[in-house]
């Protein structure tokens, strides 16, 4: 039997759809436009029911197949590789798409490893060669400083993780309709060396990955009692408040908030960087938002070559100036 | 306790230098480090060889001068060293090395656990650990960010995801993957440095572990490089200059005007 198809993995937690499973299929609905060929997506949980898949069929997938078992309710490694391995014997995708999550990011080279098939990480553009029909897979290396495209020409199925944020989710047509197969897989094939015994969320939310707007502070800002002025420029948008890597590095924001390679990639609709330089591995972060809007005295500063519009100036005058401007221009309701 | 510690040596990124015209990395010149995440893999095993006891071994699979990553962890009191060299593993993509690198730890006999960074800083993949775990059939947990308890059999750790920590109790012997949370890297130490220049390394290379052909170098790996280029960064830029008061006022309203034009504002 010939390899055929593309294949989403879809990420659930309790039963809910986590949103990189859209921007997969996003992914998935360019690369089967490509090949010719139908969209699957694959999902493992526990009781699952009819809601998750028939979303993903609405947003373009064409089948899906839902393997369900208690040792899949959460991710673990093994039992979720035993399952995938298994869709590929059975159905032997040509290409598998996984979001680079921290679920993607372990399961993918666990299946890939036994399965000796390719596997490129966290990809973040995705063509059909033409001519040959082979992935083409793009992704950022050495610190964000080269983008490498990766080719797999024999092993199959061609594997690839995708980053998060690096695309628009697909959107949903009500009323579509395709295939749904359920199955279960019986614990034997499925013993985990691995318990899951609790977890604590985070207690920070943030939000920065689904924010429309983001304002960004980056070393510029001289001092953490300066962001004060980000964060009224982020209260006046309804935006969300990230930083560059030094900020964080200094500690005057947390962890969490650090956007780049290192930190968390975003797509807003829009980017203010407000005294950020534009280093190489916070551009590999922010350079797909929709608007970028810079604001650093350096005109030389690399933010301003990937800026929609830029202001060279002092952060300390402009921000507050904007902020308030912004303040005036809303419509009293 | 033994513990298996595979680390690599990397270009420093901060100095890594494009070639304009062929698009190609300029690695002439470019100081080579340990991967600065493996540090932190380094000072996870330390750690637990202390409160525990045992032994650590690094392992690292590149070039002859790759040995001087080595004596890096040695001098940072990792116990032996094991160099895993040959031509004919040149060229490994991420399976392949995972591949070699199961076969020497396979050699160097029993151990409990395999401490591996979260990834490394030049090809930023992360593959490497959980395809060593698959490839040595032992479980992985990734983003390690706390060990909490260790006993013969089974270990309690925190697991980093997205919007939380989970935790989990892992059957040894398994792999670890850490990251930056679980601890500051200490540095070589004086004593260190001396016990790391007179640690014998032995060098594993194609006459130990006699590796089938298509499953090593660049014929064994399945993914091949096609092209390697700058990142394109060409948006049209409107740049307003503000200066006095009144240049500021007319740069602010110009970019207000911007906004209001992309109905972001």
């Amino acid at each position: 039997m010939k390899h055929q198809d593309i294949w989403i993995l879809a990420e659930q937690r309790h039963g809910h759809i986590m949103p990189i499973s859209y921007e997969l299929i996003t992914r998935g609905l360019a690369l089967a436009a490509g090949r010719d060929c139908r969209l699957n997506a694959m999902i493992f949980g526990h009781s699952l029911d009819t809601a998750a898949p028939e979303a993903l069929i609405r947003c373009g997938v064409d089948r899906v197949v839902a393997v369900e078992a208690p040792e899949l309710e959460h991710f673990t490694v093994e039992p979720y590789a035993a399952a995938m391995l298994q869709l590929i014997d059975e159905y032997r995708p040509e290409i598998i798409l996984a979001g680079a999550t921290s679920t993607g990011r372990t399961l993918m080279p666990y299946v890939a490893m036994s399965a000796h098939a390719g596997l490129t990480a966290d990809c973040t553009v995705l063509e059909i060669e033409p001519g040959s029909g082979l992935l083409l897979q793009t992704r950022p290396a050495i610190g964000g400083n080269i983008m490498a495209t990766i080719k797999c020409p024999e092993c199959r199925p061609q594997m690839a993780t995708v980053r998060p944020r690096s695309t628009r989710p697909a959107p949903d047509t009500p009323g579509r309709t395709g295939e749904i197969v359920r199955r279960r897989l019986t614990g034997g094939q499925l013993s985990s060396r691995i318990v899951r015994t609790g977890f604590i969320p985070d207690r920070e939310e943030l939000g920065l990955q689904d924010a429309d707007k983001i304002v960004v502070v980056g070393r510029g800002i001289k001092k953490a009692e300066n962001i004060r002025l980000a964060r009224e420029l982020a209260g006046a948008l309804g935006a969300a408040l990230g930083a560059s890597r030094e900020v964080i590095d200094r500690g005057w924001l947390s962890y969490p908030h650090q956007i780049g390679l290192s930190g968390k990639t975003v797509t807003p609709k829009l980017y203010i960087g407000v005294g950020v330089s534009g280093a190489i591995q916070h551009l590999a972060g922010m350079q797909t938002a929709e608007t970028i809007v810079a604001i650093n005295t350096d005109p030389e500063a690399q933010i301003f070559k990937v800026a929609d519009f830029g202001i060279v100036g002092n952060l300390f005058d402009i921000v507050p100036q904007l902020t308030a401007m912004i303040k005036e221009g809303k419509q009293p309701w | 306790m033994r513990i298996i510690i595979p680390i690599k040596q990397v270009p420093e990124t901060r100095s890594v230098k494009m070639d304009e015209t062929t698009g190609t990395v300029i690695r002439q010149g470019v100081e080579s480090i340990v991967n600065p995440l493996d540090l932190y893999a380094i000072e996870t095993a330390l750690r637990l060889k202390e409160q525990y006891g045992g032994e650590t071994v690094a392992v690292t699979m590149g070039p002859p001068q790759a040995e001087t990553a080595l004596r890096e962890a040695l001098s940072m009191g990792v116990d032996q060293a094991v160099l895993v060299s040959d031509r004919a593993y040149a060229g490994s993509d991420t399976w392949a090395t995972a591949y070699i690198l199961a076969a020497a730890i396979s050699k160097l006999g029993g151990f409990d656990l395999i401490v591996c960074g979260e990834r490394a800083t030049d090809g930023d993949t992360g593959q490497v650990g959980p395809e060593l775990a698959a490839a040595l059939n032992i479980p992985v947990a990734s983003y390690v960010n706390r060990i909490t308890n260790i006993t013969g059999s089974w270990c309690v750790a925190d697991r980093r995801l997205e919007d939380g920590e989970e935790q989990l109790q892992i059957t040894l012997p398994a792999i670890l993957t850490v990251v930056k949370e679980i601890g500051v890297p200490r540095l070589p130490t004086l004593d260190g440095k001396i016990r790391a220049r007179r640690t014998a390394i032995p060098i594993y290379s194609q006459k130990e572990l006699q590796l089938p052909e298509n499953r090593i170098g660049l014929n064994g790996s399945p993914t091949r490089v096609v092209k390697i280029f700058r990142p394109a960064v060409a948006r049209q830029c409107q740049l307003e200059f503000g200066g006095d008061d009144r240049q500021n006022e007319q740069a602010v309203a110009k970019l207000f005007a911007f906004l209001q034009g992309r109905e972001v504002v």
